[in-house]
This record gives structure tokens, C-alpha cells and sequence, in this order.
């Protein structure tokens, strides 16, 4: 195997690595299921229940996709107009960083006053923890614009629009793939937290369910199933950004 | 001036201009450019050469209507720069193509921007494809209209940011330090193909640049501008004949010339510390 192969395959060996080594501690020392079940035990749940898993998951995966989806609309709005307004991105800024810092699973007791049990609370805390790094990104490749790129449009009587529409916009969609990569694992987080306590149903119920009934096994395929459903949608962008912006990843290795 | 042309009104004419960046650098008389009165004739070439930092990009700024003066009048092409001029092009040391476009559409991008060409631009778009193929070959370029920038040497990308600042015919050319990166060989290759350019077409052209011999070889007139604040100290007229071959850079005149002129920086830059050069 050559180390260009090894290099392709190593996720793969190293989790398999972990899985033999988490059994073996398992089998050797013969650690109870209820404390902390073998991989064995996970899989053999999983099958068990993978009715019960499925429809968990798949409102898992809506939910979260609907507070992504709102996300990147006010994501990429309110970065275009922090990134191509000097005021609004004086104004803004500081007021979104607050707001950042945040734990965004404090607000699941008052979206559950606004809006009960339910979708509700979950779709809005996936938007609430994942349009910022989307919105952040977006007002980089915005206000990082090279000034003689500007001048060059500006010579010909560009106006403010154009340049943004020309040069902006597409200069900063890197920034925005890359966003969007970093934005869906934190939409997954937001989705099962707030379905941990606000939900009767979603992976995050099932989590918490799964726990308080010592069903240890079946509470850690709930967090493997988010897990997939997070790394295949990063895969997902990771395809897409760097099949629409090539150009921006040149001289990287892949060539 | 003394030749024929002296009646007619001048194509770029500065009137005593004085330029500061900002309303407290002017209350403290601190000028980035002072008194510059410049005068050229329709299609003639013109260089600024002068150390760095003496005010050519400043210069630029103005000649493009980008900045407006704080005193003195600019008038390009019989009318009064009020603001951004479109019949000017641009290129600069960077050749700041846009990575995701292709040479072909870098050079269409002025097309898409300026009027007329703006609202005909999807009805003629094949007209103006072959426009841009027809310039990119005329520099040599044939063959890369459909590779991105990154994929071009940096001196082809220097040929198709010049195609970019030509495509819409400008009646003025300025070109900032165009050259200014690229190894000798390439930047004497890029001359010829100004030059080619040029004669071809007579547009006006202002270039800025710190290499005198480029200077000397392109332009009709040369002016060295003088470093904090920026002033025209001496103008000079080279009356070398054209066309000029690469060959003229080896003549005794032309050397003398440059010779002249490197005196002129030399005188400048002793005033200021003891070099010994």
C-alpha cells in the first residue's frame, strides 16, 4: 500500500483500531452494559431497534435541515449587508459576537414558551447556532475585497452594486462553502439539544428516553446515527464547494 | 510646446492641482501632489517615472477621476473630471484577473460594465467574444481564452490585464508599474507588445513606472516626478524615431538619455541623505 492510499484509508483504520480496542477492554474486563456497552452491544441494539432509530433520525435530519436552510437565508443576508456597509458593519458586529457567545441550549426553555413542545424549538436553535459562521464568512470575503480590483471596475463607473455582484459575491462563495461545512455539524448539535428536553420525538428524545430507562446501548447508537447523519452532509458541502469553487483551492494537493 | 498641435485643446490638461488626502492634512498644507500642470496631446504617449512613494499612484488617482483635486482643475478630453472617467482602462502591477472567470471572461468583464456595450452585452456577445480572441491574439495569447489566470505565467496574465484595460476602446490607457514584476526578458517582450498596441491604435497612454529605459523606449515624453510632495521636476521629450526596435536600447542616444534622466533622480535623492552610488 502505497502512502498516498494509507493516507485515503486512514480514517477507516483508525476507527476500526478504536472499535477493536473498545471491545477488547470491554470483553477482557468485562464491563457491565449499563456503565458502558461494547460495540458489540451498540450494534446488536442498533439492529434491534432500527425501526424505532429510523423515524428518529429522519425527524432529526428534517428538523435540522429546516433550521439550516433558514440559517444560510439569514446567514448570507445579514453577512452581505455587514460585508458591503461600513456602518451596518460597525453597528452589527459587535451585538452578533455577543450574541455568539451565547450557549445557544439556554434558549430552549423560552422557545418552548413561544412555541411548545415540538418542531419549534428544535428548528430555531439549529438556525440560532449555525447562521453565524455562515454570516461571518460571508462579511469576510465581502470586506476583504484588494482595493485595485475595486479601482479597475471603479475606472469604468462601476457602481457600489456591480462591484459587489461582479467581484464580491463570487470572491467570497469559498468562504461561504466553507461556512456551510462547519454550519450543519453545529445545526446537528443544535437540533438534538434542543430535542433533549423540548421534543417527543428526534434523536435527541430518543437520547434521553434511551438513558433514563438503562438502555445504554441503544443511547449510544443514537449518538452514532447523528454522528453519520453530521459527517455525510460535511462530506455533502465538502463535494459541492470544491466542484463549484475549484478555483479557489488550486496548488492544493488534490491536483 | 512648440509643435502644430499647441492650438488645439489639449486631451489631458492639469491646471495647477493640488491634492491632499483629507480636510486636516489640507489644513496643514500637506499635500500627497502639489502644483501640477500637465499638458498632452491627443495619442501621445507619456511615462511618469520617480522614486517610490513619490505621489504616481496619487497621480493616477486623479488622471482617473477617482480622486477629485482640493485645488485645480483637471479637464480630460475637453470635458471637467467630475468622477470615475469610462473611457479610460486600467491596468496595474498586479494583474488582479479574477481567478474564477476565465481569460476570455476577464477580458469581457469592462463590456459588462460600461455603457454602451452594458445593455448590448447578451444580444452581442459572440461579437464581442471575437473581439476579445481577436485582442488576446493580437498578444499572444491564442489558444489560452479558455484556461483560468492561475493557469498562465505572470506575464501572460500581465498580457490579458492589458487586453482587460483595451477591450472597451478607451481613449486613455494607465498603466501603474505594469512591468514592474516581471523578469527582464518578459517585460521587454511586453514592451514591444505595448508598443504594437499603441501604434496600431494611438489611444492616449500615462505610464507610471520607476524603469527608466521602459520609459525611454515607449513614451513620447517622459516626466520625473519628485518625492514629499509629489511634483512634475523634468520634463523631458524623446526624440528617438519610431517605430523603435528593441535595438534602439543598445544606440548611444538612448542610453545618454536614460544617462540624463538618472542624473535628474540622482540630483534629487542627495538633497535628502549622502548616498554614494
Amino acid at each position: 500500500m502505497n502512502k498516498k492510499q494509507l493516507e485515503r484509508w486512514s480514517p477507516l483504520i483508525l476507527m476500526t483500531a478504536i472499535v477493536v480496542i473498545w471491545q477488547a477492554i470491554c470483553s477482557i474486563f468485562n464491563v457491565s452494559e449499563f456503565i458502558f456497552p461494547s460495540p458489540a452491544r451498540i450494534w446488536e441494539q442498533t439492529v434491534e431497534y432500527k425501526g424505532v432509530i429510523a423515524q428518529h433520525a429522519w425527524r432529526t435530519f428534517w428538523v435540522t435541515m429546516a433550521g439550516f436552510g433558514l440559517a444560510i437565508v439569514v446567514g448570507v443576508l445579514l453577512g452581505f449587508l455587514i460585508g458591503s456597509s461600513r456602518l451596518a458593519y460597525a453597528a452589527v458586529y459587535p451585538l452578533m459576537t455577543a450574541f455568539n457567545a451565547l450557549p445557544k441550549a439556554a434558549f430552549v426553555p423560552i422557545l418552548v414558551v413561544w412555541f411548545g413542545i415540538g418542531i419549534g424549538p428544535a428548528i430555531l436553535t439549529a438556525f440560532l447556532i449555525s447562521f453565524f459562521p455562515i454570516m461571518v464568512n460571508i462579511a469576510t470575503g465581502l470586506a476583504t475585497l484588494e482595493p485595485e480590483l475595486e479601482d479597475v471596475l471603479r475606472v469604468l463607473g462601476a457602481k457600489r452594486w456591480d462591484v459587489l455582484v461582479k467581484v464580491g459575491l463570487p470572491r467570497s462563495m469559498p468562504y461561504f462553502y466553507g461556512s456551510l461545512k462547519v454550519a450543519i455539524t453545529l445545526a446537528f448539535v443544535g437540533t438534538t439539544v434542543s430535542e433533549m428536553t423540548a421534543a417527543n420525538e428526534g434523536i435527541g428524545y430518543l437520547l434521553i428516553s434511551a438513558g433514563s430507562s438503562l438502555q445504554m446501548g441503544l443511547a449510544f447508537s443514537g449518538l452514532l446515527v447523528v454522528g453519520i447523519m453530521a459527517m455525510a452532509m460535511y462530506e455533502l458541502f465538502s463535494f459541492i464547494e470544491k466542484h463549484t469553487t475549484a478555483w479557489a483551492h488550486r496548488g492544493s494537493q488534490n491536483h | 510646446m512648440q509643435n502644430a498641435s499647441a492650438a488645439a485643446p489639449y486631451f489631458v490638461d492639469f491646471e495647477d492641482v493640488w491634492l491632499a488626502y483629507n480636510d486636516e492634512l489640507l489644513a496643514r498644507n500637506q499635500f500627497a501632489v502639489e502644483a501640477i500642470d500637465l499638458k498632452v496631446r491627443s495619442g501621445e504617449f507619456i511615462a511618469i517615472v520617480g522614486p517610490s512613494g513619490c505621489g504616481k499612484s496619487t497621480f493616477m488617482k486623479l488622471a482617473t477621476g477617482l480622486r477629485k483635486p482640493s485645488k485645480g482643475k483637471i479637464r480630460i478630453d475637453g470635458q471637467p473630471v467630475t468622477g470615475p472617467l469610462k473611457i479610460s482602462g486600467m491596468a496595474f502591477q498586479a494583474p488582479s484577473l479574477l481567478p474564477w472567470r476565465t481569460t476570455l471572461d476577464n477580458v469581457l468583464l469592462p463590456l459588462e460594465i460600461v455603457e454602451p456595450y452594458r445593455s448590448q452585452f447578451k444580444a452581442r456577445k459572440s461579437e464581442f467574444e471575437a473581439r476579445a480572441i481577436k485582442l488576446l491574439q493580437s498578444v499572444g495569447l491564442h489558444g489560452y481564452e479558455r484556461k483560468y489566470p492561475w493557469e498562465l505565467s505572470g506575464g501572460m496574465q500581465q498580457r490579458a490585464s492589458i487586453c482587460r484595460a483595451l477591450i472597451h476602446e478607451p481613449k486613455m490607457l494607465l498603466l501603474d508599474e505594469p512591468f514592474g514584476a516581471l523578469d527582464a526578458f518578459t517585460r521587454e517582450e511586453l514592451w514591444c507588445i505595448l508598443r504594437d498596441l499603441w501604434t496600431e491604435r494611438r489611444f492616449n497612454v500615462i505610464l507610471v513606472t520607476h524603469d527608466l529605459r521602459e520609459s525611454v523606449f515607449l513614451a513620447d515624453t517622459v516626466y520625473v516626478m519628485t518625492k514629499g510632495p509629489g511634483r512634475f521636476d523634468v520634463r523631458r521629450q524623446i526624440d528617438l524615431p519610431r517605430p523603435r526596435d528593441l535595438e534602439i536600447t543598445y544606440t548611444p542616444e538612448f542610453t545618454d538619455i536614460v544617462h540624463d534622466l538618472r542624473g535628474h533622480i540622482g540630483a534629487m535623492r542627495k538633497q535628502g541623505a549622502v548616498i554614494n552610488q
